[in-house]
C-alpha cells in the first residue's frame, strides 16, 4: 500500500482523500457482483427470499439476477447438485463473465449433504469448480447468505491486481476452462477436476461403485 | 480550399463522426485495459442454458408454416380489429364501413382458400 492506514485516516479527518487504483478497482467489482439466476433445489427459496424486500441483497449491489451466464460473475450453488446436473453446472460456469466467484450454499453444495449417500447424488460441486465461499446449514438462512456474499466482498476486496493472487481476468495464462465433466457407465468421468480438488478421488471398483 | 463554401461542414462532419466514435474507442480501450476478454470454447457455445449446443444458430424454417400465420391472421388479428369497430360502429360513416368490410372480406377470402385448401382439418 503506498498510504499507511493511518496517515489515510488522519487524510480523512482533513477532508483529503486519498486511494489506490487496486483500492478503487476493488471497490468497483466487490459492490457490482451479478449473482446467476439459478437455482438447484430447497436452497434456492432462501437465496429468492434473500433478494427480496425483507433481507434485500440490493444493498450490497447485487440485486440483477442474470437469467444468462454470459451476463453473471456470481455463481450461487443453492442447493443438492445431481449427477446428472454438474455437467451443466460446469458448462454454464465456462460460460460465465470473468471474474467469477462462487458460493456453495449449503451442506448439499458443499459436501453432499443429507443425500451424500445416494448414488446420483454429487459429494460437493468444489470437486468440479473453484469455491469460494462455504456456507454450512439445511437451508442456510438468508443471513447466512449475506454473509457469505459479504465475505466473498472482502475476499474480493483484498485481492491483488498483480502478482500470483490476481484475479483470473487479468492474467493472460490463466485458464478460464474447466472440464466438463461425462456421463460414465457408473459415474461422471472424471470423477474429480485435479485442478481444484487435491484430496483423494473416489475409485470406481467394479459394479458396486457409487 | 478555404474558399469553397462546403468546407466547414466537412469539419463539421468530422467532429460529428468523432463524437460518435470516440466514446466507442474509448469503452474499448478501457474494457480491453480493464476487464480483458477470456474466451473459451464452452463461453463461446452459441447456447447458454447449461446444455450442450447442437449445431447452428442459423435453422431454416419451413417456408410451409404461412399457412399458420395466415390462420392466425384471419382469427386473432381480425379479432381485434372487429372489437373496436363493433364498438365505434354508430359513429362510424358509410367509407370507414366499406374499409372494413374489404378488410374482412379479404380475410373471409383467406379462410375460403384456406378451407378449399384443406388445411383447416387436423391431419
Amino acid at each position: 500500500m503506498a498510504v499507511e492506514p493511518d496517515l489515510k485516516i488522519e487524510l480523512g479527518k482533513q477532508g483529503v482523500f486519498v486511494t489506490t487504483v487496486s483500492e478503487i478497482y476493488n471497490w468497483g467489482r466487490k459492490n457490482s457482483v451479478w449473482p446467476m439466476q439459478f437455482g438447484l433445489a430447497c436452497c434456492a427459496i432462501e437465496m429468492i427470499a434473500t433478494t427480496m424486500a425483507r433481507y434485500d441483497l440490493a444493498r450490497f449491489g447485487a440485486e440483477v439476477f442474470r437469467p444468462s451466464p454470459r451476463q453473471a460473475d456470481l455463481m450461487i450453488i443453492s442447493g443438492t447438485v445431481t449427477k446428472k446436473m454438474a455437467p451443466q453446472v460446469v458448462r454454464l460456469y465456462n460460460q460465465m463473465a470473468e471474474p467469477r466467484y462462487v458460493i456453495a450454499m449449503g451442506a448439499c453444495a458443499i459436501s453432499g449433504g443429507p443425500f451424500k449417500q445416494g448414488y446420483n447424488v454429487l459429494k460437493g460441486i468444489d470437486r468440479y469448480i473453484p469455491v469460494d465461499v462455504h456456507i454450512p446449514g439445511c437451508p442456510p438462512r438468508p443471513e447466512a447468505l449475506i454473509h457469505a456474499f459479504m465475505t466473498l466482498q472482502a475476499k474480493i476486496d483484498a485481492q491483488p491486481l498483480t502478482g500470483a493472487e490476481r484475479p483470473r481476468h487479468l492474467d493472460a495464462e490463466a485458464q478460464g476452462l474447466f472440464p466438463v465433466p461425462e456421463q460414465g457407465a457408473h459415474d461422471l468421468v472424471p470423477p474429480v477436476n485435479r485442478l481444484v480438488w487435491p484430496l483423494p478421488a473416489p475409485v470406481p471398483s467394479g459394479e458396486n461403485c457409487g | 480550399m478555404m474558399a469553397n463554401p462546403y468546407f466547414p461542414l466537412a469539419i463539421l462532419f468530422f467532429a460529428a463522426m468523432g463524437f460518435g466514435l470516440a466514446p466507442l474507442g474509448l469503452a474499448w480501450a478501457w474494457a480491453s485495459l480493464v476487464s480483458p476478454a477470456k474466451p473459451n470454447a464452452v463461453k463461446n457455445a452459441i447456447y447458454e442454458c447449461g446444455l450442450e449446443s447442437r449445431g447452428d444458430a442459423w435453422v431454416q424454417f419451413r417456408s410451409a408454416y404461412y399457412l399458420y400465420a395466415i390462420i392466425f391472421l384471419i382469427f386473432d388479428v381480425e379479432a381485434v380489429f372487429l372489437l373496436p369497430f363493433a364498438v365505434a360502429f354508430t359513429g362510424l360513416g358509410a367509407g370507414a364501413c366499406a374499409a372494413m368490410l374489404v378488410f374482412v372480406l379479404l380475410l373471409a377470402e383467406g379462410l375460403a382458400w384456406a378451407w378449399a385448401k384443406g388445411i383447416l382439418t387436423w391431419a
